[in-house]
Parts: structure tokens; C-alpha cells; sequence
């Protein structure tokens, strides 16, 4: 587990990643490593845990958009949730929003993905 | 008498991840002028998109420099680069629509992210560098 990479757990077939720190390009990386890597042996729902995560950059966040794109070839679905107001907005900027969902908490994001 | 603007300046060399000092700066600052959190997430987000492209685009490995004015009514921060310069006007606006499920590249978002989250955004560019100059008006 790299320094960016807290901890990953399964709830209801739903691989959550909880994040720690600047989501640049090497953070993105470290996602979509464990996402791909997940695929592969048949998961398709995963939520991204951001409360670590303060600061982002388009690079990094360009990478989750790799991994939206990977999952709509397995009919796979990802949230995110515990986002700081600034990502939420970035992440409304880049239009992650229309093809995945924010939530506040975990229990709605493990009800709702 | 005309008030002198106080002016915060930084020189970043081209490392990565050394837009994180402007931002640390940058909520300094915000903090100063009582920024609200909103305002003050949206020009580090805005500083550091400008940081990338300036160390990403520019081609050289002269430094960065970053000016930060601070007026009455505002926030003014000059992200300059002496580098090869960009025309704006080749620039694509992205959408993810385009991008998703095509097998086209990912990245391209700075400029729109700048555009979105600060008052207002000026380039001037040309084959000796670029200035990107961006303002956010404080709320009363």
C-alpha cells in the first residue's frame, strides 16, 4: 500500500478506497492500480473515500475519468464520498458528476452506489 | 498619496509538486484578507491548474514566478512563465462528453477549471513566456 492508498475494504461487493493526500497524477495512478486490478477479478462497484484528500489537480482527476470509462465496459458504477467542497466543485467542472455520483457519507454511498 | 499594493512573491523551480508552496501561500494570504474557505479553495485549485501548465507547457526549465497582490477589494495572483508562450485561441474547451468512451486524452482541463473558479482570468503570451493573470473580488 503506497502512502496515498489508506486503506481498501469490501462492503456488499463494493471495493472501498480511502484516500490520503494530494490526488496528482501519482494518486491517480494508485487508484485506478487497485481499480483495474479489481476489475479483472470480476468486482464493479467502487467508492472512493476522499476525506484525506484536501488538494487535487485535473491530472489527477483526469485519471478517475479513465477508470469511469473502464468500468462502463464492465457495467461498473463508482462513487465518491467525505469531499471536500473545493473537489466537489472540481469534480462538478469536469462533469465527473454526470456519469458518476458524489455522497456525503458512507453509509449513503454504500446504500446508494 | 497613492497606497503601495502589498505584493507577496515566490520562485518555483520546475519539481514536482512545488505548486503545493504557492497554494500554502495562497491560503496565507486568503487568511490575511479574510477570504472565506469557499474563495480561498478556489484560488489554490485555480493556482495550481496555472502551476501545471506553466511547468507542463512552457518547455523550459527556467522558474516559475508567482505574484501575489493584494488590494482592497481583491485578490490578484500573476502565475508567469518564461517559456515558449501558447495561443489561446487552439485551445480546446473539454467536455467530458468527448472524452468519455472515445479514444481521446483525458487531460486538457486547467484552463477551464482557471476560468471557472476565479472573477476573471487574462493570458498574455508570446514566444518569451506567459503571464496568466487572475483575479477573485472579496464578498462582502
Amino acid at each position: 500500500m503506497n502512502g496515498f492508498i489508506k486503506s481498501t475494504k469490501e462492503i456488499n461487493q463494493i471495493v472501498i478506497i480511502e484516500t490520503d493526500g494530494y490526488l496528482n497524477n501519482e494518486g491517480g495512478i494508485a487508484i485506478s492500480t487497485i481499480c483495474y486490478e479489481k476489475i479483472d477479478m470480476g468486482q464493479t462497484k467502487f467508492l472512493i473515500n476522499m476525506a484525506g484528500t484536501k488538494v487535487v489537480n485535473s491530472i489527477g482527476v483526469s485519471i478517475l475519468i479513465e477508470i469511469i470509462e473502464k468500468l462502463q465496459e464492465v457495467d461498473g458504477k463508482i462513487g465518491y464520498y467525505n469531499l471536500a467542497p473545493i473537489v466537489s466543485k472540481t469534480f462538478n467542472i469536469m462533469g465527473l458528476t454526470k456519469y458518476s455520483t458524489v455522497f456525503e457519507t458512507e453509509d449513503e454511498a454504500v446504500n446508494g452506489l | 498619496m497613492k497606497k503601495l499594493v502589498p505584493v507577496v512573491e515566490l520562485k518555483l523551480p520546475i519539481l514536482p509538486n512545488m505548486e503545493l508552496i504557492a497554494t500554502q501561500t495562497a491560503e496565507v494570504i486568503a487568511n490575511h484578507m479574510d477570504l472565506s474557505e469557499e474563495q480561498s479553495g478556489e484560488i489554490s485549485m485555480a493556482l495550481i491548474e496555472a502551476c501545471i501548465n506553466a511547468f507542463e507547457h512552457s518547455k523550459t526549465e527556467n522558474n516559475v514566478f508567482i505574484h501575489f497582490l493584494i488590494e482592497e477589494d481583491s485578490l490578484i495572483v500573476k502565475v508567469i512563465d518564461q517559456g515558449i508562450g501558447f495561443d489561446k485561441t487552439k485551445v480546446e474547451i473539454p467536455k467530458i462528453e468527448n472524452k468519455i468512451g472515445k479514444n481521446e486524452r483525458k487531460r486538457g482541463w486547467g484552463l477551464q477549471l482557471i476560468q471557472a473558479l476565479m472573477d476573471s482570468v487574462e493570458f498574455e503570451s508570446n514566444g518569451e513566456g506567459t503571464t496568466v493573470t487572475m483575479k477573485k473580488n472579496i464578498k462582502n
